[in-house]
């Protein structure tokens, strides 16, 4: 447009150039002459006039005509060529500029064509690298995939929060077998993608690994992992290492340290990984200008069931015990009526028979129980408690601020040997101190209480000292034996396990001198080779720990935290999708579920691996006509567990996700009617497929699964067990993910609201 | 007049070799077979000194002795405790509650002797 304006108005300009001149010379000719030059040059001029018109007007055609070929060859031409480069530029790198016109616009056109040749090559060299680097990316995730799922150990991986971001097979079958009652419906699926940690060990366990990491760190230990071994609630024993994940922008300050090159920065940090990321510049800094610490974005845990180990090491220090101990008793018998017969010669006959015969018998005895120790013995292996060595005063501190955060409890230090290091489970030790500071605290009111910890010869004294009151022996003796409890924390150990588990032993104690009591711990002193003791050892994380840092596992933001905030984007979001068999289609008229069955969907997957799937006992007959439909006999129900125990199991199951289902309002109706007489509720978000459809689709007559599923591509098989179809509808979910976007909506609250609002919505159970 | 030994030990078999030992001596000598009974038997035969086992029935041997130091009336009771328990932290807990002696099983009976007679001196 914008041309053709210009064209027409180049062309006004010609007309004016051409007649301009000619008339303007007339004009000022005229005006010149007398009155009778005026009327000949009239005269001469007027007939002729015509001539002198068309001459004129010939000679603006042809130059229009010129004008008008040198507008299409350089301003025509420039603008298609710009539409062309513009073409390369976006839709069609491969387009080229064809040289046409005049040889200017050609040589232009040429020149820019080897422009973006130039351009494609560079593209083409990017691509080619930024290829490699996701095939090695790639080739090492799988690498690791490949080592992990080999291991023998079973390996979590997890965030600060405790969510799980990655776990191998191996750990999924230890949780699997650990799992009894309810839980085991779901295969062992508390242990899932983004679910917390802290529903299969104890919370208070992984916090104290993490702090005694950190305390490592902060001292530059070589080797910053802690060990421990829980209980679980079926009393399997499980022992776990914990590594710490370490951030790669924190360990330039300890890496420079030590003269290597500073690592660059990760790939993984770029992105939109907002929240988490905040802090490594900080943490950066802090470990830049302190030298420490280094932080931890995570930690690595192998898990390995040693409750089998355990056995067989208790029996073999019961044999061991029975082998010394047990004898030591047998022979002190015998070598006492051995020196007294030798020592009395003349010993009166009955007493010399009856010493002879407490020989036989203890040397009868001790015989048999060195063949049974030795039979028991055979099979027993080898495996200890995993006591570490830690620092005494390490241990203390950590116990007096547990003391002081649980019990309010004033804590002070008297005499503590900084340079003592001791054999112990620390979580355990600290428990018990805890536990016998809290029982002083309620028993005896007292008000502040002194730690101190000294050495005699091979063995450590851990003292808790208070002024005042007296306690009686007894009292301590009762505390030994019930399970530590500290407010709600209750822990399945005694104080005598803990002290035993030590090889240690506890006493009361009073020093009248000084006015106090004290409870006495002595704990086995650690032998430390002088290295270790000495520490600090520089922590060289680049050559001491495998690359982890290529999973982008910890950008991924808390993925559930408290509660579910409605403002998230659907694609951020866990959630599970069900789908239950029913006796019939009347909750409110005594309808009862058959059968559960779901699939999480994390990350945008379906976890065909996190499921759960199990048969119902309704209680009350199946209905004949239901049976072709859902191909479930009275048979196949026979000794399955009730709802009662099902739908905790199920909630468990569903904890902190979004629950997806197709017809929710139909199984939700179903939980409801439970609600009160289970006590069990569902207050997440629910999504329903029907009603999603029916948002994107409205005018379509039929949202029935099986439509929907033909609609959206997805192949379905096994439909009509509830798992079959709750896989069917998590795929169908996904797909309707970025459809609702399509149409804006994008928060759960935008799919809950449109939901709602379709008509659909209206139909109660 | 002669000292009186209490032995506290729940083995017939070490206890009949001690008893003829201590009485060969010449001290008086009196037997309880269990924690409860040795505390009975060191109010009525006012002892001079207790040969102590740890591992017993009803008491240990070790809340025996803490009961007896607790006892200002059996302050200047002497104890031996005998245990078939060699550990070090075992030793230290006998000594740290009141014992005088602490002896684990076996033991030389020429020594146990001595001991009693230094103790008892």
């Amino acid at each position: 447009m914008k041309a053709k304006l210009r064209f027409i108005l180049a062309a006004g300009v010609l007309g004016l150039l051409m007649t301009g001149p000619f008339a303007l010379t007339a004009l000022l000719l005229f005006a010149d002459a007398k009155e009778a030059e005026r009327a000949a040059f009239a005269q001469f001029l007027v007939p002729r006039l015509p001539l002198g018109a068309l001459m004129t007007l010939l000679g603006f055609i042809a130059g229009l005509a010129l004008l008008r070929g040198l507008f299409q060859q350089y301003v025509h031409g420039l603008l298609r060529m710009a539409e062309t480069l513009r073409l390369m530029l976006g839709a069609n790198r491969n387009f080229r500029v064809a040289p046409e016109g005049p040889p200017e616009v050609r040589e232009l056109g040429r020149a820019a064509n080897d422009l973006a040749q130039q351009r494609d090559e560079l593209l083409n060299d990017v691509d080619e690298q930024i290829r490699q680097a996701k095939a090695s990316v790639e080739e090492e995730k799988n690498r690791l995939a490949a080592l992990m799922s080999e291991l023998a150990q079973g390996v979590v991986v997890c965030n600060l929060d405790g969510r799980i971001l990655l776990y191998n097979s191996r750990a999924r079958l230890q949780f699997t077998a650990l799992a009894q009652g309810p839980t085991s419906m779901s295969g062992g699926a508390l242990i899932g993608l983004g679910r917390s940690i802290f529903s299969i060990l104890e919370r208070g366990q992984i916090t104290h690994s993490l702090e005694t990491i950190q305390q490592r760190l902060a001292r530059g230990s070589a080797e910053p992992t802690a060990n421990f071994i829980t209980s679980t609630r079926s009393g399997q024993l499980l022992r776990a290492q914990m590594a710490p994940v370490l951030r790669t922008g924190a360990g330039v300050a300890t890496t420079a340290n030590v003269d290597s090159p500073p690592p660059t920065p990760p790939a993984w940090q770029g992105g939109d990984n907002t929240g988490s990321q905040a802090a490594p510049a900080q943490g950066g800094l802090a470990a830049a200008s302190m030298g420490a610490p280094l932080e931890v974005t995570g930690y690595v845990l192998t898990i390995e069931n040693i409750t089998r180990n355990f056995e067989r090491e208790a029996e073999r220090d019961q044999a061991l015990q029975l082998l010394t101990d047990g004898n030591r008793a047998a022979l002190a018998n015998i070598r006492a009526a051995v020196e007294t017969l030798i020592d009395t010669p003349d010993m009166e006959a009955d007493y010399r028979e009856r010493f002879t015969r407490v020989i036989a018998d203890e040397s009868a005895a001790m015989t048999e129980r060195l063949e049974a120790t030795m039979n028991r013995f055979a099979d027993a292996l080898k495996t200890r408690w995993p006591l570490e060595d830690v620092l005494g005063v390490d241990i203390l501190a950590a116990a007096a601020r547990r003391i002081e955060d649980r019990l309010q409890l004033l804590i002070k230090n008297e005499d503590q040997d900084t340079s003592l290091w001791v054999r112990v489970d620390s979580f355990a030790l600290i428990q018990a101190i805890t536990f016998l500071a809290s029982r002083l605290q309620e028993h005896y009111s007292i008000r502040e209480l002194r730690l101190r910890l000294v050495a005699e010869g091979k063995m450590v004294f851990v003292d808790l000292i208070w002024s005042g009151k007296v306690v009686s022996s007894e009292t301590l003796y009762a505390w030994e034996l019930e399970p530590m409890s500290v407010g709600a924390e209750i822990s399945p150990l005694t104080l005598r396990d803990v002290i035993d588990r030590h090889g240690g032993e506890i006493w009361y104690q009073r020093d009248k001198a000084a006015h106090n009591a004290f409870f006495r711990i002595v704990l086995p002193a650690a032998i430390m080779s002088g290295v270790q003791a000495m520490d600090p050892v520089p922590h060289v994380r680049s050559e001491s720990r495998p690359e982890y840092y290529d999973f982008d596992l910890f950008a991924a933001r808390d993925a559930e935290g408290s509660g579910i905030d409605p403002e998230r984007r659907l694609t951020d979001l866990a959630y599970s999708v069900f789908d239950t068999e029913t006796t019939g289609l009347q909750p409110s008229n005594g309808d009862e579920i058959i059968q559960m069955g779901a699939v999480r969907i994390v990350n945008n997957r379906l976890l065909r691996q996190e499921i759960f799937d199990q048969l119902v006992d309704p209680v009350i007959p199946l209905k004949p006509e239901g049976i072709p439909i859902h191909g479930i006999t009275e048979a196949m129900l026979n000794g399955q567990p009730r709802l009662d125990v099902v739908l905790p199991a199920f909630h468990e199951f569903c904890a902190e996700t979004v629950l997806v289902a197709h017809n929710a309002a139909f199984d939700m109706r179903f939980f409801q009617l439970k609600e009160d007489s289970l006590g069990v509720r569902f207050t997440q978000p629910v999504l329903d497929t029907l009603l999603l459809s029916a948002v994107i689709h409205p005018n379509q007559e039929s949202h029935g699964l099986e439509s929907i599923a033909e609609r959206l591509g997805i192949n379905v098989i096994g439909r009509h067990t509830a798992l079959g179809d709750a896989f069917v509808t998590g795929e169908v979910f996904l797909k309707m993910i970025p459809l609702l976007a399509d149409m804006g909506i994008v928060t759960l609250r935008q799919a809950l609201d449109a939901a709602q609002q379709t008509y659909f919505a209206r139909i109660k159970y | 007049m002669s000292h009186r030994v209490l032995i506290v030990d729940d083995e017939p078999n070490i206890v009949i070799s001690l008893e003829y030992l201590i009485k060969k001596e010449g001290f008086e000598v009196a037997v309880a077979t269990d924690g409860e009974a040795a505390l009975q038997q060191a109010a009525d035969f006012a002892p001079d000194l207790i040969l102590l086992d740890v591992m017993m029935p009803k008491k240990s041997g070790f809340e025996v002795c803490q009961a007896l130091r607790a006892d200002p009336a059996q302050a200047a009771v002497k104890i031996i405790m005998l245990t078939a328990r060699g550990r070090e932290t075992e030793v230290a807990k006998g000594l740290a509650l009141g014992a005088d002696a602490y002896i684990t099983k076996p033991f030389s009976t020429k020594e146990l002797v001595l001991q009693i007679k230094s103790l008892l001196a």
